[in-house]
């Protein structure tokens, strides 16, 4: 029998990145077939594609043996495919039955939406598939694993038989997870089809029926869980490629220049992100925070920086509190910040690269004398930084906006590290950045660490994080959970506590006196 | 892609073209001209649409259609001529009478005979304060669509120090009535300001809500506590003297000091926008927010500021037209400035001197058009339509480009940037 | 590890707005007893007529004493603010809130008509006709807004609308008047919606160009044409009608059910759009497309389509609210004669919270304020009319800022649709 659905040779390109490699996947009836990747390895470019959001430049879809031609999200509908989206398409201020109803009304004569019906139609299935939810609630009130489940019913209700499930536990509880599990458990049992796209590998293990792994849009393989153990996806999942090695000199730790205790910090929907970490960076280190994207990386950042205020516990800078100062005063404490969203945090995109590059010292001798700014003097620096940092621009006066990326994070870099600083806190620094910049930025933060500047890296890129690090802390939910020494950590075991597994090696290692939080 | 350290002296010259926002290109020849293309297309346009709406609702290009189509095209034809040279020689003045004055040296007819000129001056001169006022906003990232009530206010305040605080030299006066007129700008602008760093209630309702009350305001004001003692009608005492700005020429001229003070005033706005630390972080607050925080700046207090210093500059225009044209403060005397300034801080690009030339442009606009109805019989009104038109082209500048085919720009410029929320 | 508070919503101690209000319905009270009780003498009787129109009343004069009338809604307000701050009234707060406010206006009326006698019924019915045009610019922009578009420009749309409205009814008859109003109002829809929705220009900017076009284009044909050959400027008035039955009920019947076309259109078009936008597809999809058009899109729902449906609509009624002055009300076009009821609809769209019926209380409320500044003169009240004038506008800015709980803007209004 052919299968349920049937992927043969996607390729997609985007400007500079070739998203999709002659991806080839089958998928089976009645199975949960898991999509294992890192961030970026291209899952979610396929199935936007699979779901009529992007096309293919390549390569053809079958369903039930086939072949069909999806253009839009209707199309994909129509042929029994459901995205269950990373982020909800849901209308926060619409009940349920509107949410679920939306584009496939009930109606009754004179086009009136007949409300009872689809809530009746949405009780059966919640009852069919074990989704429990009230059809008569906004969305807004919802947590966000019932709002999952009406992201479920809507494909249910338009009577989709392939569903694709992208990162469906990203913003799930444990417990939520397990719920969801079981969910997807009897949405098969009942003739539906899953793919699961994740880089959890706990997950995929406890759940799929069988595992491709990609990596760099490419199949790397297809195996099932019996096979597979977490070590085997891990190496699978992040290769092993050999390194570039980093030149770096000894270790010669100093004082402790940041410190950070209990913290507990909110994010921007008033959930708590970060929960009682603590943690410190002496001069001449850097210290690594690993993670996968969104277990509380960005509000810790946010926090030693004095974007973001914490709900409790306290920073310290060179002995001085900035637990609720302002990011002026964390900067003339001699702190830099690389953000992590440069585009939106780091860089005024329609300024000159002048203007960006006095971003943070307009106010301060040489270049403001009292409230005038001398430009001549602002533009000598900035010549002189596009000098030495190799930036690629036309001139200082040409639009940011106007550079590539790479060019764009050496301005951040050039205004960061061209005054006297003792801490280094950067952020995702070569994020979407090509290898000539990586390298050139790595060295830059190298240099600096050698220099006696204590660094404070974060980066759910494993690699930058082994290259750099002379410790390193992995983030779980929120929470520190290890802190390994560089010389002990491994791709494997590091990638193994980014999915919250504690290896044994390092729970022996913590034992031996290592700070865990 | 070559380096080019800029030397000190180009420095002056790239910075004004990189301050009016133009995209960077690499033959230098072409900037000024890529600046200027959109807006004068725009202005062009809008002249030729003008003209196409003047000859529809002409009665006698209909008659001459009716005669044949040769002769309803040339009538068409004359037509916008005729419209167009009355509005031009209203608005500068005409050459021959100019020569005629001159050769006669009678200083009465030469006056009258430079006095369009001088009016289309005086016309702009309230339109550069609004425009500044609705380009520093832009600048700062606030919608100031509220110069409108801020003028009224401005006028009230100059008004009422014009002619109540009495004893003073005119060297004190007018500086404090023109203070106190950018004062109660200020204040109306503050309002919404504050309440949008505060609350984030959308300024440009409140602004628009500002007007309003400026309108209920000033009706009551000029009904009641500012209402000329023996007048029925509801109109301001006449300030004193010492309070009027000093005019150059004898009657007819009306041409007075205020233009030279918003000309000052330009200066100033482009100093402080662009040489000030404060007008940097104006500039970085309004152009992206995050970053502005990011590089330690106040969003709330920069959003204050912004809409407290718009509010200051419409103030002055409304104290301008009060101390240097009006005398006293009648009821409606503004209507349209504060509109009419958002399509001069667009046609500007929101830079001051931008601001100035699209003041002239408007102000010249104005002034001819009251002759143009008065000898042609064609309304007024046509300036708001013209305004109109070349407002849409220069926020739609895709449209301009569909019309002469002109190709998208590599780099969209960086213009104005506003969010909604 | 602890992942049990993991995602857990964190607990905002907000500033009790309960209590705020508490104190607010107190001050209130305060204020009916202190500036309005004191203020009148003991015998004085407040007569409120209840002659609505030209009818004879059917009523009896309403007679009160002023100040034990006064008194009890000072009481009123003022135990309404104990239990405020007491227990709390929760989600009806506002509702509270409404009925405070009307016990204060109320009061306000008692006191101005101490001594006197005001013509309740009079008053009532302006209140509706001055409404007319306010909510009908509200619907307008309910329309445009709840679909995602920013629509500013009701006060230029009400202006070509009765221009064109006089021009062509003069011309022709009322009814074509009205259809070509409605028409340039469609036009002036798809305008705004080709530069917000096709060039995704600033909202505000597309708006504003349309307030100055309309501005410009009416005055200009209005001084060329319409003030020197009055022939074209004279177009048939909507004749009120009573409805049979229903305007034979006492009091209410003449106020209501004995009008013209438009304010009867008015309440057809509320109770429409109220059930168009809540009760039919047609509204559900609309009003997706303003909260999270993606998520529309990817339901198969038209963005594009829908908003430059939504504009058309809107545009047609806020002309079709324009040519309430010339053809229902003044019977000839003036310059600028919408006199900024554009923008007060504008207003009333967000006091009523983007809700049909909301609207027409915002509409009603600002149209009270306005008829009853009128009269005050006639009563010879020291408050300068131009104060309550005022009150829409700053009670419309109070609204904004939260004071009264956020109202719910449309999520999506103002940002142009871009797809991936």
């Amino acid at each position: 029998m052919a299968p349920v659905l049937e992927l043969r040779g996607i390729t997609k390109r985007f400007p500079g990145v070739l998203a999709n490699d002659h991806i080839d996947l089958a998928l089976e009836e009645g199975e949960i077939h898991a999509l294992l990747g890192e961030n970026g390895a291209g899952k979610t470019t396929l199935m936007n594609i699979l779901y009529g959001l992007y096309q293919p430049d390549e390569g053809d879809i079958f369903v039930r043996g086939q072949k069909i031609q999806v253009h839009s999200p209707s199309d994909a509908i129509a042929a029994g495919v459901g995205m269950v989206h990373q982020h909800f398409m849901l209308v926060p201020v619409f009940t349920v039955t509107e949410n679920v109803m939306l584009g496939a009304e009930e109606l009754r004569p004179g086009g009136f939406l007949d409300r009872k019906k689809a809530a009746d139609r949405i009780t059966r299935i919640s009852q069919q598939y074990r989704l429990e939810v009230d059809p008569q609630s906004y969305i807004k009130d919802l947590p966000v694993g019932v709002q999952q489940r009406v992201e479920i019913i809507k494909l249910l209700y338009r009577e989709a038989d392939i569903l694709i499930f992208d990162e469906p536990t990203a913003v799930l509880t444990p417990q939520e997870a397990d719920e969801l599990f079981k969910i997807m458990h009897s949405l098969t049992e009942q003739g539906k089809s899953i793919i699961f796209i994740t880089h959890k590998l706990r997950e995929v293990l406890e759940v799929a029926d069988r595992i491709t792994v990609i990596r760099r849009g490419k199949v790397i393989g297809t195996v099932a869980p019996a096979e597979a153990d977490q070590n085997l996806l891990a190496s699978m999942m992040v290769g092993r490629d050999v390194q570039l090695e980093l030149e770096r000199s000894p270790l010669k730790a100093g004082e402790v220049v940041l410190e950070a205790e209990n913290l507990m910090l909110a994010d921007d929907r008033h959930q708590v992100a970060v929960e009682g970490v603590s943690f410190e960076v002496r001069a001449g280190e850097i210290l690594g925070i690993a993670g996968v994207q969104g277990n509380g990386q960005t509000e810790l950042i946010e926090a030693v920086t004095g974007l973001r205020t914490p709900l409790s516990g306290r920073i310290r800078l060179l002995g001085q509190d900035i637990t609720r100062a302002s990011p002026r005063i964390v900067t003339e404490l001699g702190s830099a910040h690389i953000p992590e969203d440069r585009q939106r945090d780091g860089l005024v995109l329609a300024f000159p690269v002048m203007d960006n590059l006095i971003l943070c010292q307009y106010y301060l001798e040489p270049f403001a004398r009292g409230k005038v700014i001398d430009w001549q003097k602002a533009l000598q620096v900035a010549n002189d930084l596009i000098e030495k940092f190799d930036i690629r621009t036309p001139n200082a006066l040409t639009p940011v906006g106007s550079l590539s990326g790479g060019n764009q994070q050496k301005v951040i870099v050039a205004r960061e590290l061209s005054r006297p600083i003792r801490l280094l806190v950067a952020a995702q620094p070569t994020r979407g950045l090509d290898v000539g910049s990586i390298e050139y930025i790595h060295r830059q933060i190298l240099k600096r660490r050698d220099e006696g500047v204590a660094v404070l890296l974060a980066s759910t890129e494993l690699d930058e994080i082994l290259q750099l690090s002379d410790r390193i802390a992995v983030m779980y939910r929120g929470n520190i959970i290890a802190v390994v020494p560089s010389k002990e950590a491994t791709k494997e075991n590091i990638g193994l506590l980014m999915a919250g597994v504690m290896p044994e090696k390092i729970q022996a290692g913590a034992s031996s006196g290592l700070p865990i939080a | 892609m070559d380096k080019k350290p800029v030397n000190k002296q180009d420095a002056g010259k790239v910075l004004l073209e990189e301050i009016s926002g133009a995209a960077q290109e690499q033959q230098g020849k072409t900037r000024i001209g890529r600046i200027l293309l959109i807006p004068v297309l725009a202005v062009f346009t809008g002249l030729v649409i003008g003209g196409i709406f003047i000859v529809v609702t002409t009665e006698s290009v209909y008659a001459a259609f009716g005669q044949s189509f040769g002769a309803g095209l040339s009538e068409a034809l004359r037509t916008v001529w005729n419209s167009y040279v009355a509005l031009f020689t209203g608005s500068l003045g005409s050459p021959t009478r100019i020569i005629t004055a001159l050769q006669s040296g009678d200083p009465l007819e030469v006056r009258r005979a430079f006095n369009p000129i001088l009016e289309s001056l005086v016309a702009s001169t309230p339109y550069i304060f609004a425009g500044l006022s609705v380009a520093l906003g832009f600048r700062a990232g606030v919608f100031n669509i509220g110069a409108e009530g801020q003028i009224f206010i401005g006028a009230a305040t100059a008004t009422f120090v014009g002619y109540a605080v009495k004893g003073l030299p005119a060297i004190i006066h007018i500086p404090l009535a023109l203070l106190a007129g950018a004062a109660g700008g200020a204040i109306w602008g503050l309002i919404p300001g504050w309440l949008k760093a505060k609350t984030g209630g959308h300024e440009v309702i409140n602004t628009i809500m500002m007007n309003y009350i400026a309108f209920r305001l000033s009706d009551w004001l000029l009904t009641g506590p500012m209402k000329r003692p023996e007048s029925f009608n509801p109109v301001s005492p006449t300030i004193l003297d010492s309070a009027k700005l000093p005019r150059f020429f004898d009657d007819p001229i009306r041409f007075h000091m205020g233009f030279f003070i918003a000309l000052a005033i330009a200066w100033v706005v482009y100093w402080f926008l662009f040489k000030t630390t404060w007008g940097f972080e104006l500039r970085t607050v309004g152009s992206n927010p995050f970053a502005g925080r990011y590089a330690g700046m106040n969003v709330a207090r920069n959003t204050i500021l912004a809409m407290t210093l718009a509010g200051a500059l419409a103030g002055l225009a409304g104290a301008n037209e009060v101390l240097g044209v009006n005398h006293n403060l009648a009821m409606a005397f503004s209507s349209g400035y504060g509109f009419d300034s958002i399509a001069l801080a667009l046609l500007g690009n929101s830079h001051p001197l931008g601001v100035v030339l699209a003041s002239l442009l408007f102000g010249t606009l104005r002034n001819g058009a009251t002759p143009m109805q008065v000898s042609l019989g064609i309304p007024n009104d046509i300036i708001s339509v013209l305004q109109a038109v070349i407002l849409m082209f220069i926020a739609a500048p895709a449209i301009i480009r569909t019309i002469y085919r002109l190709k998208q720009p590599a780099q969209e410029q960086p213009g104005i940037h506003l969010s909604m929320k | 590890m602890t992942t049990q508070a993991f995602h857990k919503k964190i607990e905002t101690i907000s500033p009790t707005r309960e209590r705020i209000m508490g104190v607010v319905f107190l001050a209130l009270a305060f204020s009916i007893y202190f500036f309005f009780s004191r203020d009148v003498a003991s015998d004085q009787i407040t007569k409120f007529e209840l002659t609505p129109g030209g009818l004879t009343s059917v009523l009896p004069t309403w007679v009160l004493p002023s100040m034990g009338t006064l008194n009890i809604l000072a009481i009123a307000a003022a135990i309404l603010g104990g239990v405020q701050l007491a227990k709390g009234f929760k989600r009806y707060t506002n509702w509270v809130l409404a009925v405070v406010v009307a016990l204060f206006v109320f009061g306000f009326l008692v006191w101005a008509a101490a001594g006197k006698s005001l013509n309740l019924g009079g008053l009532l019915s302006t209140t509706l006709s001055k409404a007319v045009p306010i909510t009908l610019g509200a619907l307008s922009g309910i329309l445009c807004e709840r679909a995602g578009v920013i629509n500013i420009a009701i006060e230029g749309m009400m202006l070509a609308g009765a221009m064109v409205g006089a021009l062509v009814g003069s011309l022709t008859n009322n009814w074509l008047g009205l259809l070509s109003a409605v028409a340039v109002g469609a036009l002036m829809g798809l305008l705004l919606g080709v530069l917000s929705i096709k060039y995704k220009t600033n909202q505000i900017i597309a708006g504003t160009v349309i307030n100055i076009l309309s501005t410009g284009l009416t005055s200009y044909i209005s001084a060329k044409f319409m003030q020197r050959y009055m022939e074209i400027n004279n177009p048939q008035i909507f004749k009120s009608f009573p409805i049979p039955g229903l305007a034979d009920i006492p009091f209410f019947g003449p106020i209501f059910f004995n009008n013209n076309l438009f304010i009867y259109a008015m309440f057809l078009f509320l109770i429409l759009l109220h059930v168009g936008l809540f009760y039919t597809r047609w509204g559900l999809r609309m009003r997706s497309v303003g909260e999270h058009p993606k998520a529309a899109d990817t339901l198969g729902i038209n963005v594009i389509r829908t908003r430059y449906l939504s504009v058309l609509l809107g545009g047609m009624m806020a002309s079709f609210a324009g040519a309430y002055f010339t053809l229902g009300s003044v019977g000839r076009f003036d310059e600028v004669m919408t006199a900024g009821r554009g923008f007060i609809g504008l207003a009333a769209m967000i006091f009523g919270n983007w809700m049909p019926f909301g609207a027409f209380g915002a509409g009603l409320l600002f149209g009270f304020a306005d008829s009853l500044a009128s009269r005050l003169a006639i009563l010879q009240i020291e408050i300068p009319s131009q104060f309550l004038l005022m009150a829409p506008y700053v009670a419309t800015m109070i609204v904004l800022a939260g004071v009264v709980g956020r109202g719910q803007a449309p999520a999506s209004e103002g940002i142009p649709y871009e797809k991936e």
